[in-house]
């Protein structure tokens, strides 16, 4: 029994695998149709969310599964004080598989120590979400082929976006890849992170200005400056504008620049981007249910 | 300065200076009946100045937290009057309710039944990270 909760609990040739399989279900979906008959999907969701809860019960739907959802923690029994450990245990009695997000770093491990059934971290407060990872890998797998010797731009909250971290740690596996690392000073990417490019060897840019370095890159990953991950206001609003991309911002960019995004995007990316062919956001969520219907047939261990 | 000799039991020597009554507070020697002495700034031809316990009785010694506080210090383990045993610390892989951690989105901080655990992710910085969060543990 496997649960992923961090984007290392996946080896490299496991990452490929599941993206193969998830090549494989968007060439022939009718052959996965009935993949998880008879079972079921528990999604735990502690934390609001639209598109990673509605991703997974999609996902398990269309393998012919079940979902049981819990979307709001309110009315669970957390907000009576149950324990994320007794919870888990719980769950596992009713589901095959747990999907589960929380706002606190960190439970879906906790989770996953006493769940007898997988579990997968839909996300941990700014810490890890893996299968957004997934969902990225497999729209760079399919917008450029290849992993190896790609200038990738991440901007925006490099410090307590999880995504950025979790991407990171797929992509330093592959060789030849840089990194450009935007963002404002409050928003940097952690050290340990940076430690992590550079003894794998790779390179990367650390800077404020991201229309300088536009020309060089391959992809150019968005993220939004999350509210939630502030404990004070007025940080919050001093930064939550620090970039805004436009058509006139990309004038400079590769034509074949691929634009993306873990969504829900505030402003970040103006909507005059979305008819441009190098965004791959909506791409993107579509890509993530692929690869998480994939996930699930690994962990539950479906041939 | 006069501290009698021990029949049986350790002396911690070799502790960084300074970290002897970290050491005393975390394997909780207050609470033990027998002599316990702590020499602080002892004169050390290795280290300059050391700090060292010695503790009359043969007690549960938690080597982890020795090893993470003072990964120099050594324990002679004493017995009927004898050195019978030299161990030397080193720093361990896992900690286990020694440090806690201080991030405020930690599972740990609302959960607190839960043991607070660190691994060890970086020997030569001796670096320690919360097993849940990845939070770095601050000395």
């Amino acid at each position: 029994m496997r649960s992923v909760i961090d984007i290392k609990d996946l080896s490299t040739k496991e990452l490929e695998e599941i993206i193969a399989v998830a090549e494989d279900i968007i060439e022939n979906p009718e052959k996965y149709a009935h993949k998880c008959d008879g079972k079921k999907l528990a999604t735990l969701f502690f934390e609001p969310s639209t598109r990673t809860r509605l991703s997974f019960e999609a996902a398990m739907y269309e393998l012919g599964g079940h979902v049981l959802s819990m979307s709001d923690a309110t009315s669970s029994s957390a907000a009576k004080g149950e324990s994320v450990a007794d919870t888990a245990k719980t769950v596992s009695c009713y589901a095959d598989i747990i999907a589960m997000r929380h706002p606190k770093e960190g439970a879906p491990l906790v989770a996953a120590m006493n769940a007898s059934v997988p579990v997968i971290n839909a996300g941990d407060g700014g810490h890890n979400h893996p299968t957004q990872t997934l969902a990225d890998l497999l729209t760079i797998h399919r917008e450029k082929g290849r992993f190896e010797g790609l200038t990738v731009g991440l901007c925006g909250d490099l410090k307590f976006g999880r995504t950025v971290h979790s991407l990171i740690n797929a992509l330093i596996r592959y060789k030849g890849i840089k990194f450009v690392l935007i963002s404002p000073d409050e928003l940097k990417v952690p050290s340990y992170v940076k430690n992590e490019i550079k003894e794998c060897g790779l390179e990367y840019i650390q800077t404020k200005d991201l229309e300088e370095y536009m020309p060089q890159l391959d992809i150019l990953y968005m993220t939004r400056v999350q509210r939630e991950r502030f404990f004070n206001e007025e940080d919050y609003l001093r930064l939550k504008d620090s970039y805004i991309l436009t058509p006139e911002k990309l004038a400079n960019a590769k034509e074949d620049l691929s634009i993306m995004h873990p969504l829900p995007r505030v402003n970040e990316i103006s909507v005059s981007v979305d008819d441009d062919k190098r965004a791959c956001y909506f791409k993107q969520v579509l890509n993530g249910k692929y690869m998480r219907m994939a996930l699930i047939l690994k962990l539950l261990e479906v041939k | 300065m006069n501290i009698d000799s021990i029949k049986n039991g350790f002396v911690i020597d070799h502790i960084e200076a300074g970290k002897g009554m970290e050491v005393y507070n975390l394997l909780a020697l207050d609470s033990l009946d027998c002599s316990v002495a702590i020499i602080k700034n002892a004169t050390s031809r290795k280290m300059g100045k050391k700090d060292i316990i010695k503790i009359d009785a043969k007690i549960e010694l938690d080597m982890d937290i020795l090893g993470y506080v003072s990964p120099t210090a050594t324990v002679d383990v004493i017995e009927d009057g004898k050195l019978c045993e030299k161990k030397k610390m080193t720093l361990p892989e896992k900690l286990t309710n020694v440090i806690f951690c201080k991030n405020p989105r930690c599972i740990t901080t609302t959960e607190q039944e839960l043991p607070n655990i660190f691994t060890l992710t970086n020997r030569e910085l001796h670096e320690y990270r919360c097993a849940y969060c990845e939070t770095k543990a601050s000395k």
